[in-house]
């Protein structure tokens, strides 16, 4: 039975949402509607809700031939989102599977090498001297790829205890007593038990690169072709001119940026970098939630 | 005498080189996540030195000549290193009051509603953390731009307001982080505060209401006094971090305008800056140094009380 009060309560929590919920998104909205803005009205009259005048130009013009620019960075993007990703769960369930073994010698001393990095780390320098100076990833695709998003203490720890808890020692013991080894328990009982943190970490790992702007900022300098749509942005929002600088002489570069809807352009480019994230979010929506619950406060 | 063991309780265990002969295939598919482990987190350590160093690209971390303590002298003399402390640690107190609070009321209020509805209001509110910082920059520039900017063209001459060059005025800066962090994080932060409300025991509730007690009192008196523990728990988590900040947010949001450096720097955003575009690796390597062992302190005392009062969730 639901009492008045009850009534008043859902009431009032159902108006905290909606303000809550407008807030989220309005930002979001503004952006996409600023995109299929006319630039001149834009411009005219500043980014709004209800444009005097929609147009497609932005879009128009990024999807035209002589932008590639924004095509082959959004193309990286999802290139370097689908490597990293994979190599980050290989890299990810192969380590915590293994120290998920109670029985595994070293294991004390391997889990605390993995914990150990949440408590301290060398930061940004020695790590960039690191890479730059011994591995040379700078203005290479593995720039990109390798420093710090392929693994991380949290995700290793996160699948450790998720394989502990919730794949039945008995089980495995079985599979043992058959005959399998350590690799066929793995692959064929362990792991197919395991999707739901399969599939939470792939899509932090997935989440992480396809939002990574850092590693480009640092480590692509002068290769900007290897750009993705973040790194574009970013370099973007100082200097729209970086737009029309990879055409090949100057006059067409001129030319172009004269033509370059600019402001709704850089619309535009933010609402494609956000789209692959609105269109899978339906699906990943609970797998996040519940990701974050297993993390629990650790997080 | 192995019969005696394992009625004793205790498992037989075999010589070390056997169980690790047994374990070999484990070994070997953990070894590529212990080589990326070992470069991407052990292999820098030793480019800590840098920040005892004047360092010099051509030389190397080892070549480089070793000046002391010099660039923490000058890191704290010239007053950046005060700056940058306060900044980082007034937001994060700043973030953590605001953000706690927030979480735990729309925590409280969807653990209150049922259905579709409640689905979508939580999906909303989780997506900006979705959002790349640097699209969050974008997002914030078309309500700030000084030309163009919602506020500027709409809202402010609502007002009758004159234009405010949002990109310059210090002033409004720990209003517009502090709005943005919370706009990012409290869909996150709600998530666990949500998980422990549904956790607490429904009968608890039916028998408050059965003794009369109204929705009030009922959060008042059963789910604030249950929430307590996981709320200290993570405030204390977030005061181990209070030494790293969000650096996206610092950097991205007000666009890494040098008009409002002076509330907009943090230590993360010092160090970026010193090594990208300053190209003073030795200080910015002092001020991550400076960072990583105060950072490293404060978890390991953050965790000392967390151990105390809750020792499933301490991390050491």
């Amino acid at each position: 039975m639901r009492t008045k009060e009850q009534i008043r309560f859902e009431l009032i929590g159902n108006i905290i949402m909606v303000i809550l919920t407008v807030t989220a998104l309005v930002p979001i909205v503004l952006m996409i509607i600023s995109s299929l803005t006319d630039d001149a009205t834009l411009i005219k009259n500043g980014y709004s809700f209800f444009p005097e005048k929609w147009s497609v130009g932005a879009y128009n013009w990024i999807f035209s031939s002589n932008s590639a620019t924004i095509l082959r960075a959004y193309m990286m993007s999802f290139i370097i989102t689908g490597i990293g990703t994979l190599c980050a769960l290989f890299l990810t369930t192969t380590l915590a599977y293994g120290l998920s073994k109670k029985a595994l010698p070293f294991r004390g001393l391997l889990t605390f090498l993995v914990f150990f990095t949440m408590l301290f780390s060398g930061g940004l320098v020695p790590t960039y001297i690191n890479y730059t100076t011994v591995f040379h990833v700078k203005d290479t695709i593995f720039g990109l790829l390798v420093p710090s998003l392929m693994m991380n203490a949290f995700n290793v720890l996160l699948m450790k205890s998720y394989f502990t808890s919730s794949v039945p020692d008995e089980i495995l013991e079985a599979a043992y007593i058959d005959g399998a080894g350590e690799l066929t328990t793995m692959t064929k009982i362990a792991l197919p038990l395991s999707k739901p943190i399969i599939a939470t970490i792939a899509m932090f790992a997935g989440l992480a690169y396809w939002n990574d702007w850092n590693n480009g900022y640092i480590y692509i300098v002068k290769k900007t072709e290897l750009f993705t749509i973040q790194n574009l942005l970013n370099r973007l929002m100082q200097n729209i001119q970086a737009l029309a600088q990879n055409s090949s002489n100057l006059s067409t570069a001129q030319q172009g940026l004269a033509q370059i809807p600019t402001t709704t352009v850089r619309m535009a480019m933010a609402t494609l970098g956000i789209l692959p994230v609105i269109v899978i979010y339906p699906f990943i929506q609970k797998n996040f939630v519940k990701g974050i619950t297993l993390g629990g406060v650790k997080g | 005498m192995s019969r005696l063991e394992a009625s004793a309780g205790k498992v037989p265990q075999k010589p070390l080189g056997k169980r690790m002969k047994r374990f070999l295939p484990i070994y070997l598919i953990m070894l590529p996540g212990l080589i990326y482990l070992f470069i991407n987190n052990y292999m820098p350590l030793p480019g800590l030195m840098v920040a005892f160093k004047q360092y010099n690209i051509k030389k190397g971390i080892y070549g480089s000549p070793f000046v002391g303590m010099k660039n923490f002298q000058y890191l704290f003399q010239t007053g950046d290193a005060l700056l940058i402390t306060r900044n980082t640690i007034l937001y994060n107190l700043a973030f953590i009051v605001v953000n706690t609070f927030m979480a735990i009321l729309v925590a409280i209020v969807l653990s209150e509603l049922t259905g579709k509805i409640k689905n979508f209001y939580q999906s909303a509110i989780l997506l900006p953390n979705l959002i790349s910082s640097v699209i969050i920059g974008y997002l914030a520039f078309a309500f700030l731009s000084v030309e163009n900017g919602f506020l500027n063209n709409t809202i402010l001459p609502l007002f009758g307001q004159s234009k405010v060059d949002w990109y310059s005025e210090t002033k409004y800066w720990p209003f517009i982080l502090i709005f943005v962090s919370a706009w990012k994080s409290v869909g996150y932060n709600c998530i666990i505060y949500l998980s422990a409300i549904m956790g607490i025991d429904k009968s608890i509730y039916e028998s408050a209401s059965i003794d009369g007690a109204s929705k009030m009192q009922q959060i008042r008196y059963i789910t604030l006094p249950l929430l307590k523990p996981t709320v200290i728990m993570l405030t204390l988590m977030a005061i181990g971090r209070i030494f790293y900040s969000d650096f996206g947010l610092f950097y991205q949001v007000p666009m890494n305008q040098g008009a409002l450096y002076s509330v907009t720097n943090t230590i993360d955003t010092y160090v970026y800056r010193g090594l990208i575009q300053v190209g003073n690796i030795s200080m910015s390597a002092a001020a991550g140094v400076y960072q990583s062992v105060v950072g490293f302190i404060l978890v390991l005392v953050a965790n000392l009380f967390v151990r105390k009062l809750d020792p499933d969730n301490a991390l050491v």
